[in-house]
């Protein structure tokens, strides 16, 4: 058997990665083509340095534009600046020169005037001298003047005697025997050395002379060697008015004034009236020989910036030679600083918005990997949340089915012969089957919570009966550790609301079994009220409470006086007793007649329910008090070790409720227990009344009109009162005092009800005293834990059938009531037995039935199903059929008809049968009718639409189409 | 001995019985059409369950064509088959072949045709898989009430 469980096991795991392989390669491919969608920038992302070596070189080489662009800018400048300069050097130059150039012309027509035109000459060398050197300043680029005469050979024996010296040659020497000679006769004082030295004797100056003589302009000299290049002479004819008539110049020259100029000093001066001098350096060059330059001013040695040179010519008057002047800068260009500057600091910037570029093009790619990433995890996420999904449904897919098997075989044992406490023990087991079988389904729904995907039904519910069956869901539990377990409702709230009672039964399953978990003593009580009712009656007078000889132990050892359920002291302190018992009198004002109750529950659209579940447990420490309802959180570690626990219950209750629009809360005081309040607004639903009766178990009660009269212990006094408003019409006395109150007038009422502990005591002695044995009044004895040996003490007493083992709940109560009043047999034979095969078929022997079913396998099974009870079948496989077979008159006791058929539906059918029948009805008139055939829809889904549709077309119910037999039964017996 | 053999024989059946409820195959409405079988209609539950296969045969073979056809499938057809097939499946408890055609009914619905072949493979797969080991298990039934009714009379004896 262990081997055949261990294969199963691994079969079981084999079907599970069977499911789970084909998850994880479709997420797989998923993934693939997640992958393709990368952005330009992730797709280029081997290329961004790339672009940032790029972009650094391209800005390195717009810097070197813009740098030389100013650099040549600059250079243009300092080129212009050098030329202006030059060229104004050289104009001023050439103005100066030609004005002393005018001036000798004036002296040279002068000593025409005053030396030839006179006889005897005006002119003498002292005039001479005396003249030229107070009009010196006229001529400031020459250092002297002096003129010489033309004297011809044939002359010059005259001209020697009138002066009385010899013509000499430069060199001092008596000149030769030429032709013509020009001997100075006149000289400035500077030039005093000249005299009657003859000027054609230096070949430089006869070539002059001759020159001037033929241009009859002045002429100069190139630079004198002798003299360090600087000096120059210039010449100029003088020309004899008298001869001027044969305009042959060269006669008419009588001599010849020269004047000695030093370019050097000359041009130092002219600059030195120049700004800026120091920064040009001024060449001044004869090239008249074009091959050797002779300079003339500056010198050769001072190079100065030789990049940059400007030429400008200058023009002396004398078209037989050329002069230049050659200006450059002193200095080479400065470095052009601001321009470097400029340039720098654009390129670091560039640079900087290069880097800022590039970091952002990385960061991009790194973001996006990560959301790649990311997006893979996720996707993984996922994958593994739909493994997990799926575990889960396969697990509790696996685990439903075996415990289908087990309900099913537990099913068939009930069907045997069975011993009393074998079936008791075998009911038991299909009841917790069952509960096993919703809780699997609950934690799928938990599942499905944390996946969002919960959607929350809106059937009408009755919130009673769902608060029975969490009690005796922990009523065990409860009852095993000895704790007061009681459910109160409010008689204000409405029987049936709308909402999904899976939810709100999760709900109060989950914070009632956190309470039963943590409760050792006392009691936990879960109290239903319409928000609005609450209203914290505080006022109420302080009654004194006995205690009573009791079993609780917290009771005795505490010795606390709190009015609570279980004399514990509870967390809120709002919610003791004496506030309970004001909201009950306040109810019971108003709850005069069930008319009244009704009409105020009707006239709401909408109520807001007021759930507290109170206990008297460990409490939650103030610590973990705002975090107790996420997932997973237990107080502390040390619970999940005591209780157990997962302590996911909460959190999914907290869920649960505010997906409800609703809020949980809760007041909690350590070591005294916890206070969990939810509010919850539900659609009150409008029943109709057949609806009502049905749902309400104990409603059949109240038309009794019987008086209960409880007599209980103090402390049980909270229960006396659940008794009766269980049973809401019953009137009930709560007796205060026991011993004193306990008189004959007790025995007029037909039920007692004891609390345990004092019923053993004085049992005997009540029935002596009385004498009248007229009136047995019924007993029901409550107990909260009953030992065997108890029980069996008190079956000797009388109390066989009819003890209430607490917590209390509605269904149980009305039963015992009903057994005790003994009305009610059937029903309670019907619910007390849900699988009474035997009933059922006492219920449906000898009926005749027909079954419609276009499905051959349905029809057989149904038709065996109702055989098996005793019942005539007669099938039809179709609509048309069982038309014809219904045809009145016909002897069927009911018919079961499929909805799905081909041709003609169920409901289609079942219109025409009852049309059929109202003809029939019709015609007969004389009262004597047709039975109204039963006919029940049987339908695979047990939609409640469908249902309506149902009912709308004339059928009378539905059975949902595999057959159970309780459902049949609950079908059948409205019918017979 | 013979007597043992039953036994022997009962325990087969039920294991087998508890190995196709763990695996889905059956649900408890196989268990609630075993309890229709009684005295009066000792074979009802082979009854019923040849007439499933009979009908169901039928109706694979009709869905097979169904889809088979080239240009155009007949889907609402199908889905009537479907209902069928799974209406009498649900009758007698087969679980897994209920499911499947639930699965196919959804894949008609949104004429799915891929889906629908697919199904109707898992289908037929499942239904052979349910025929054989109900044939398996009627083998059983059978053998076993052989080896009962030569327990019975010794009984009596």
């Amino acid at each position: 058997m262990g081997l055949g469980l261990k294969m199963k096991i691994q079969e079981m795991q084999m079907v599970m990665q069977k499911h789970h392989v084909p998850v994880a390669l479709r997420m797989h491919e998923q993934n693939g083509s997640q992958k393709r969608k990368y952005t330009l920038i992730q797709k280029n992302r081997a290329l961004i340095p790339l672009f940032l070596l790029l972009w650094i070189l391209v800005m390195f080489y717009f810097c070197c534009n813009i740098f030389n662009k100013m650099d040549a800018d600059a250079k243009v400048r300092r080129k212009e600046g050098l030329e202006s300069q030059c060229d104004q050097r050289a104009r001023m130059l050439q103005d100066q020169f030609s004005v002393s150039v005018n001036h000798v012309h004036a002296l040279a027509i002068l000593v025409s005037t005053f030396h030839y035109y006179r006889h005897p000459s005006a002119v003498d060398q002292e005039t001479f001298a005396e003249y030229t050197a107070r009009t010196a300043f006229e001529r400031p680029l020459l250092s002297g003047v002096a003129y010489a005469q033309r004297v011809v050979h044939s002359e010059r024996e005259r001209f020697e005697k009138q002066h009385g010296w010899i013509i000499k040659t430069m060199e001092r020497e008596p000149s030769q025997l030429r032709d013509e000679y020009a001997p100075v006769i006149f000289a400035q004082e500077t030039l005093s050395y000249l005299e009657s030295l003859d000027m054609m004797s230096g070949k430089e100056d006869r070539e002059n002379i001759l020159r001037a003589r033929a241009t009859g302009k002045a002429v100069l000299t190139a630079p004198l060697a002798f003299r360090s290049h600087h000096l120059g002479v210039f010449t100029f004819p003088v020309t004899n008015l008298s001869f001027l008539q044969s305009h042959e110049t060269r006669k008419a020259t009588a001599g010849y004034i020269g004047g000695s100029f030093d370019v050097e000093s000359l041009v130092e001066n002219l600059l030195g009236q120049l700004a800026g001098n120091q920064a040009i350096l001024v060449n001044v060059y004869d090239v008249t020989n074009s091959s050797t330059h002779l300079i003339m001013y500056g010198s050769q040695n001072e190079k100065g910036d030789m990049s940059l040179v400007h030429e400008s010519n200058l023009d002396f008057g004398d078209p037989y030679r050329n002069h230049t002047m050659i200006c450059r800068y002193h200095q080479k260009a400065p470095t052009n600083w601001m321009a470097l500057t400029t340039v720098f600091l654009s390129f670091v910037i560039l640079l900087l918005i290069g880097y800022i570029l590039y970091g952002a093009g990385i960061h991009i790619v790194k973001v996006e990997d990560d959301y790649q990433e990311m997006e893979e995890l996720k996707v993984l996420a996922e994958a593994a949340d739909v493994a997990k999904s799926q575990f889960l449904a396969t697990v509790s897919h696996e685990i439903r089915t075996p415990m289908n098997g087990i309900l099913g075989m537990l099913g068939l044992l009930l069907d045997t012969e069975l011993t009393s406490t074998q079936r008791d023990y075998a009911q038991t087991a299909q009841a917790c089957g069952k509960a096993l079988i919703t809780l699997i389904n609950e934690v799928l729904d938990r599942a499905k919570i944390e996946a969002g995907k919960l959607e929350l039904e809106a059937v009408p519910f009755d919130l009673r009966s769902i608060l029975d069956d969490v009690l005796s869901l922990f009523s065990e539990k409860s009852r095993h550790k000895g704790l007061e377990l009681a459910v109160f409702v409010s008689d204000k709230v409405p029987d049936i609301v709308m909402g999904d009672p899976g939810r709100f039964r999760q709900i109060i399953t989950n914070l009632v079994g956190n309470s039963v978990k943590f409760t050792e003593r006392g009691h936990i009580f879960v109290k239903v009220h319409l928000a609005e009712s609450r209203k914290p009656t505080m006022n109420g007078t302080c009654e004194t409470y006995q205690n009573g000889e009791t079993d609780e132990v917290g009771h005795i050892s505490g010795g606390c006086n709190s009015k609570t359920l279980s004399g514990c002291e509870a967390a809120d302190e709002r919610n003791n007793w004496d506030n309970f018992k004001h909201l009950i009198a306040d109810e019971e004002f108003l709850f005069d007649g069930l008319v009244k109750k009704v009409a105020s529950s009707e006239c709401y659209e909408q109520v807001t329910l007021m759930v507290c579940v109170e206990d008297t447990g460990i409490g939650i420490p103030f610590s973990a008090q705002d975090r107790i309802f996420m997932p997973f959180v237990q107080a502390d570690s040390s619970t999940s070790r005591h209780y157990g626990g997962t302590g996911i219950g909460l959190s999914i209750s907290k869920c649960l409720v505010e997906l409800m629009g609703g809020q949980i809360n809760f007041i909690s005081r350590p070591q005294v227990g916890v206070h969990f309040h939810l509010l919850q607004t539900l659609d009150v639903h409008k029943i109709k009344n057949d609806v009502r009766a049905d749902v309400r178990s104990s409603s059949s009660l109240r038309s009794q009109p019987c008086v209960m009269k409880p007599v209980e212990l103090l402390h049980e006094i909270p229960l006396t009162r659940l008794v009766s408003a269980k049973c809401n019409t019953l009137k009930a006395v709560v007796c205060g005092d026991v011993y004193s109150d306990y008189s004959a007038d007790m025995f007029r009422e037909r039920i007692m009800v004891f609390g345990r502990g004092w019923s053993f005591n004085i049992w005997q002695l009540d029935w002596k005293k009385n004498g009248h044995m007229l009136k047995i009044p019924q007993m029901i004895l409550l107990a909260t834990n009953i030992s065997n040996a108890e029980f069996d003490r008190a079956k000797a007493k009388g109390f066989s059938d009819t003890v209430i083992m607490k917590p209390l709940r509605a269904s149980m109560v009305a039963a015992c009531l009903q057994q005790v009043l003994g009305m009610g047999k059937k029903r309670q034979l019907g619910k007390d037995m849900p699988n009474g095969s035997t009933f059922l078929k006492g219920l449906l022997c000898g009926k005749k039935m027909l079954v419609v079913d276009d499905n051959i396998v349905n029809r057989r099974v149904a038709a065996g199903a109702l055989k098996k009870f005793g019942a005539d079948v007669k099938c039809a496989e179709s609509g048309k059929v069982a038309l014809e077979m219904l045809q009145l008159p016909h002897n069927f006791d009911a018919c079961f008809m499929d909805i799905q058929m081909p041709e003609m539906d169920g409901f289609e059918a079942t219109r025409r049968i009852r049309m059929m029948e109202s003809k029939a009805n019709e015609q007969l008139t004389n009262g004597d009718e047709h039975p109204h055939l039963p006919i029940l829809a049987m339908t695979a889904d047990v939609i409640h639409a469908t249902y309506e549709e149902c009912l709308k077309c004339g059928m009378d119910g539905y059975v949902s189409k595999p057959f159970e037999e309780e459902n049949l039964y609950q079908a059948v017996a409205k019918f017979f | 001995m013979l007597g043992l053999g039953a036994d022997l024989l009962w325990a087969d059946m039920n294991r087998l019985l508890a190995f196709l409820f763990h695996q889905g195959v059956l649900d408890e409405q196989f268990l609630q059409l075993q309890q229709l079988q009684d005295e009066t209609s000792p074979n009802f539950v082979s009854e019923v369950v040849n007439i499933y296969f009979h009908e169901s045969e039928k109706l694979l073979r009709n869905l097979r064509g169904l889809l088979m056809e080239k240009e155009f499938s007949d889907y609402k057809k199908m889905g009537i088959h479907l209902n069928q097939l799974m209406g009498s499946s649900s009758s007698i408890g087969a679980k897994r072949v209920t499911n499947v055609c639930l699965a196919f009914r959804a894949a008609t619905d949104h004429s799915n045709r891929s889906g629908c072949l697919r199904a109707l493979e898992m289908l037929e797969h499942e239904y052979c898989y349910l025929k054989n080991k109900l044939h398996e298990l009627f083998q059983i039934e059978q053998q076993r009430a052989l080896a009962a009714g030569v327990r019975y009379p010794v009984q009596n004896n």
